[in-house]
């Protein structure tokens, strides 16, 4: 080609480029349907996420066939590694599932619109970046390209008072927060002279230990971090912008948009702030026992189904601090599997909240559960699968990231933490558990029977099956989590 | 004439920083709130220029040019959805807005 893009540039954001085609194409299809036949779009926006898939597939199979493991293009701005590709998946894993939900969903909210997918797709695109970036611009850009993608998709419901509050919050803390962000980024940039993060990593290297400037730009890169991922004390938006915002979009935005905000910080924290883990590490162990405390304590007193999973999200966000807070090959590993857990469960367990709406019910209270397994058994003991994993009970998933997670404190002498960890799992049981109850011990309100959509029956069973699979059977995922281990820790 | 170094133009972006972090905390129009943040956003394209016209290195005005790009998208979406809201609920006020609390 010519000295400013080759080949290699082209094939590493083939799927990226793919998403970005399918999303302009439904909105381009999405003028000439009626509105009995909008779920075309939904279809649409799937086949692009296959197509994606495809793409990342023989990618993968064609480094493990050459043996590389990172691909670099735009002169080292994307990095195409085992960690951008674990996070990848999970992203597209994602991106389906909340796809799959939101047919039905929308068509009851008489919100059924082609955008809705487009700019789920364009969200999958910066999340996709997000993970691949080495640059500071790339990372910057990628990263608003995924929030305001977000920010629209909360205020779906136009008509909604509450998805118009959930949005409006969600921008202004969210927009606060990437400002926050960007100020500590510039500093960055000053103090080494480049945007590429392992040029920066040096250069910090370089500085003396303690260096004032050094600690704002630590400072202001946490704690725009921090808002992105919902730790406390930047944690007020998420409840309120999980509990506003359409069902199908609050599974994809606790799921997706966290997994990359966090593979972002753990980049942030690993690679350019590395050098200065002394610094940041006390911080980072207030601010995870903070979201632990806080998540879990929050939530038992919640009556909404959706502002109790907004704060368990919370509290999960503190259980995966800890992880990098140990900072090992364990840590890492615990990191990567329990995202793709928690994938699986969260978005099953908001996958039954969808079910249960209904046109004249919005079935997110917990009253609304009163006797669902005499309603509606299935729906009960998925429920209550995801709900055990979200806990973390063997022999579910859940119980697999918190191992990992926990064994890791434990294999760097963090003991404290770890029990103060595992005291907490039990307070999540027991707020897990009032759903359960509910579920399975009141009687009934009403007896009209749940209807399943062919989408919802769809990630239903995938999200039960996998949630149920990596617990029996989760060799494969262990090694195919730990193989993404070794490029993100230098 | 003191000349004007990389240093007082940093000061200039805290100055600005800080300014616009306090709006964001204490205002109560969510257009001013709005505002706020794009001084934020200003006060990072300061601190980016005259870092890079110290360093001599374009990528710092590059990012700037990024960053202007992303404020406006920002404030694009920010009042789309701040029009929306006000359409079914008269108010700008942040204290208003206070459909959903714990």
């Amino acid at each position: 080609m010519n000295e400013y893009f080759s080949p290699i540039d082209f094939l590493v954001l083939k799927p990226v480029i793919l998403l970005t085609l399918f999303g302009i194409g439904v909105m381009l299809t999405d003028l000439f349907l009626d509105q009995q036949h909008k779920y075309m779009n939904a279809v649409t926006a799937l086949v692009g996420l296959a197509f994606a898939a495809v793409q990342l597939w023989l990618i993968q199979s064609e480094m493990a066939a050459q043996g590389v493991a990172q691909i670099e293009a735009f002169r080292g701005a994307v990095v195409l590694d085992r960690f951008a590709i674990y996070f990848s998946w999970i992203f597209l894993i994602s991106s389906a599932i909340a796809i799959l939900i939101a047919i039905r969903y929308l068509e009851i909210e008489q919100e059924h619109h082609g955008e809705h997918y487009a700019i789920m797709l364009f969200a999958a695109v910066g999340m996709m970046v997000l993970v691949m970036g080495m640059d500071l611009v790339t990372l910057f850009i990628a990263l608003e390209l995924m929030v305001l993608s977000v920010y629209i998709l909360t205020g779906f419901l136009r008509r909604d008072r509450r998805s118009n509050e959930a949005a409006l919050k969600y921008l202004l803390l969210g927009a606060f927060s990437s400002g926050i962000l960007a100020y500590g980024m510039s500093l960055l940039y000053g103090m080494s002279g480049s945007t590429n993060l392992n040029v920066i990593a040096d250069s910090l290297a370089a500085r003396p230990a303690g260096d004032p400037l050094v600690l704002i730009a630590i400072t202001a890169i946490a704690a725009g971090l921090f808002f992105k991922v919902g730790a406390v004390p930047f944690h007020q938006w998420l409840p309120d912008a999980y509990e506003g915002a359409p069902t199908s979009v609050t599974a994809f935005m606790s799921v997706g948009p966290k997994a990359a905000s966090f593979a972002f910080l753990l980049r942030m924290f690993l690679v350019p702030l590395g050098s200065a883990r002394e610094e940041w590490l006390p911080l980072l162990v207030g601010v995870s026992i903070a979201t632990m405390t806080l998540g879990n304590l929050a939530a038992i007193s919640q009556s909404n189904v959706k502002r109790l999973l907004a704060y368990s999200a919370i509290s999960h966000a503190g259980y995966l601090l800890l992880g990098l807070v140990s900072g090992n090959e364990t840590g890492m590993k615990g990191i990567a599997i329990y995202f793709l857990v928690y994938t699986f469960m969260n978005m099953g367990a908001f996958a039954v909240i969808v079910a249960l709406r209904r046109r004249d019910l919005i079935g997110d209270e917990i009253d609304d559960m009163a006797g669902l397994m005499y309603k509606c058994p299935t729906a009960a003991v998925l429920m209550l699968i995801f709900l055990l994993s979200l806990a973390g009970i063997p022999p579910t998933a859940g119980f697999l990231g918190k191992y990992f997670i926990f064994l890791s404190l434990i294999e760097t002498g963090h003991i404290t933490l770890a029990v103060i960890a595992v005291l907490y799992v039990a307070v999540a049981l027991y707020y897990y558990f009032r759903i359960v109850a509910v579920m399975f011990m009141r009687e009934p309100v009403d007896q009209e029977k749940l209807s399943f959509s062919p989408g919802i029956r769809i990630a239903l069973g995938v999200t039960a099956a996998m949630t149920i699979l990596i617990g029996l059977y989760p060799e494969p995922f262990i090694q195919f989590a730990g193989s993404t281990v070794l490029s993100i820790l230098r | 004439m003191p000349e004007i170094t990389t240093a007082h133009y940093v000061m200039l972006s805290a100055a600005l920083f800080s300014i616009g972090t306090i709006g964001v905390l204490t205002r109560r129009n969510v257009v001013i709130i709005l505002m706020s943040i794009e001084l934020i956003l200003n006060a990072v394209n300061i601190n980016l220029v005259a870092f890079s016209n110290q360093l001599m290195n374009m990528s710092g005005q590059a990012f700037a040019v990024f960053v202007i790009v992303d404020a406006a998208a920002e404030a694009a979406v920010g009042l789309g959805i701040i029009i929306a809201l006000f359409r079914n609920k008269e108010t700008v006020n942040a204290d208003e807005i206070d459909l959903m609390k714990w």
